[in-house]
């Protein structure tokens, strides 16, 4: 057979259905037939249009508060802006967006909205601790007995679904005020918040840290002992017991590494 | 604690021969606090590869109390390249923790080197391209130690270089492969609409004894190039009439079958979507009977 006759091959023929797909000014796949025997742009389109749609919806859903800051055609505009550069890397949607607040912090429209990526950040760290693994959450009981010197010797495990952040936004206190679809709250008081996501059992959590609360955690998750974390923590008369016993009690922690543990 | 729960009593796995929907978030605490007569849920198995947390908490709760059919929608059987060895082992946890009565997935590609594009995208049908689906099948299969379904798909474009028929190119692949068919008549009709083709001549050539399941579902109308008729698979309404009576043609043919409403977008409040599973199992039951009585007479 003469090369030039020869049908592309499934794969050649893949290749260039993804290819027209990936660039909307593409024209549509030779190989393509619609109705009267030759490619149809319209019909093509369904496709494209599809993939599009789909994933921003899948933003949409992991975004809700952030949709509702921004509005209906903002964040389709800018989910649509994203989905087009980056597709999933895996058929696992609900892993699909991660770097979402990255780009919306390097989206030029939405330079004014200083606090827009780190409520995305924050909503991110949500949907992870929503499908993180089960684990057994630490009872405060494992500090009992433990003196001051093994406590500041002590490392922790966190929870699969523990999250930690920090913005120089009320970023807690914005999400809490844009849920449901009624009134949203004024956030009164204007400030840098921190903030612990847990899910100890089935719901997930949130609560803002006390002042020096994420560098202690932080400190924690980068496997600090508790003496350490308090070490890293530039706040005056930090409390590093109340700040670890709130952790226990918020379900973030799943076991204290004391020096017999090795 | 959470972690350490003796797995509860469940029911039976196999589907029976009755209705069943997709199982949406929107409804699910409903279902669970109501347990409303139904013949099973399928779930889409992406949705529940995520490793703990509410999904697992709640798919249990309703696999105690119902059958489950696995159905997924991203291994991208119909790719040239190799599969994803990572997401058949995801589906076969899957398999292993919830035994659905039923797995199926779709002959469509959706996985390129750009990514997963999250649509199911038509491939042409040639030996080259059977090949390569009887070779997934076959270690899907292996992979997952049980027969698994694939569904016919919903097409807007052809492809020149096809050389089979979509009805013969099913019908080899379920020879080949020792799989089940999932026969979803929705499909048939919305490819039917776009290409030209008689649904019913469709249906006539399917190799019917190989349908273990059916899907229904609506579909959005829009039009081609040519200014013809070209319908969306866009599981957002309700099941049509001309869906009803290509159902009934196939249920009259092949009796009772586990039958999945799908309403996946613009999905409604759960008493209307059970009621249409509702008119499904009516049908179903009217269908299966009317044939009898014919068989009966003649």
């Amino acid at each position: 057979m003469l090369p030039d006759s020869r049908a592309p091959s499934f794969r050649e023929t893949v290749d260039a259905f993804a290819a027209a797909l990936a660039d909307p000014a593409a024209a549509t796949p030779a190989q393509t037939r619609g109705r009267v025997g030759a490619p149809d742009a319209l019909r093509f389109a369904v496709y494209r249009n599809n993939i599009a749609l789909s994933l921003i919806a899948s933003l949409a859903a992991r975004y809700p508060i952030t949709r509702r800051l921004v509005g209906e055609d903002f964040f389709r505009a800018m989910a649509r802006a994203y989905a087009a550069a980056n597709k999933p890397n895996t058929p696992v949607l609900i892993r699909y967006g991660g770097d979402f607040p990255a780009f919306i912090a390097g989206f030029d429209p939405a330079r004014d909205l200083a606090y827009l990526a780190d409520v995305a950040r924050l909503e991110n760290a949500w949907v992870e601790a929503y499908h993180a693994a089960e684990a057994a959450p630490l009872a405060l009981a494992a500090l009992a007995g433990l003196d001051k010197e093994r406590l500041a010797a002590a490392g922790v495990v966190f929870h699969p679904a523990a999250r930690v952040l920090s913005s120089d936004h009320p970023v807690a206190s914005i999400w809490a005020a844009h849920q449901g679809v009624g009134e949203v709250a004024r956030v009164e008081n204007w400030r840098p918040e921190e903030a612990l996501i847990t899910r100890p059992e089935a719901e997930v959590l949130l609560r803002v840290l006390p002042p020096g609360g994420f560098a202690f955690a932080n400190a924690l998750l980068k496997d600090a002992s508790v003496g350490e974390a308090h070490q890293a923590v530039g706040v005056e008369n930090f409390d590093a017991g109340a700040h670890l016993v709130g952790l226990i009690e918020a379900g973030a922690l799943t076991k204290l590494k004391t020096r017999e543990d090795g | 604690m959470a972690a350490i729960q003796p797995p509860a009593p469940r029911i039976a796995a196999t589907l029976p021969h009755r209705a069943g929907v997709g199982l949406k978030p929107e409804h699910i605490d409903q279902i669970i606090a109501e347990r409303p007569d139904l013949g099973f849920f399928e779930i889409h198995a992406e949705n529940y590869m995520g490793e703990g947390g509410p999904p697992h908490r709640r798919l249990e709760a309703i696999r105690a109390s119902y059958p489950l059919s696995l159905h997924g929608v991203g291994l991208s059987i119909g790719s040239p390249g190799p599969l994803d060895r990572d997401h058949l082992s995801r589906l076969a946890a899957l398999n292993a923790r919830y035994e659905p009565g039923l797995f199926s997935e779709h002959l469509a590609w959706s996985t390129h080197d750009a990514g997963y594009l999250n649509d199911l995208l038509p491939l042409p049908y040639t030996t080259e391209t059977l090949a390569t689906v009887v070779s997934h099948i076959h270690q899907v299969q292996e992979a997952m130690g049980r027969q698994m379904l694939l569904e016919n798909p919903s097409t807007y474009v052809v492809f020149a270089q096809s050389t089979m028929a979509e009805v013969d190119f099913i019908a080899e692949i379920a020879e080949r492969s020792g799989c089940g068919l999932l026969l979803d008549v929705s499909n048939v009709l919305v490819s039917a609409t776009n290409h030209g083709f008689d649904p019913e001549g469709y249906l006539d050539g399917f190799p019917l004894r190989h349908v273990r399941e059916i899907h229904l579902a609506g579909f959005a109308e829009s039009s081609d190039d040519a200014g013809r008729p070209l319908l969306i698979d866009a599981h957002n309404s309700p099941v049509r009439d001309r869906v009803w009576d290509l159902y009934r043609l196939v249920i009259g043919r092949i009796g009772p079958t586990p039958t999945l409403v799908e309403w996946d977008n613009d999905v409604p409040e759960w008493p209307i979507l059970h009621a249409e599973a509702h008119r499904a199992e009516a049908t179903m039951v009217a269908a299966a009977r009317g044939q009898g009585e014919l068989r009966h007479a003649s």
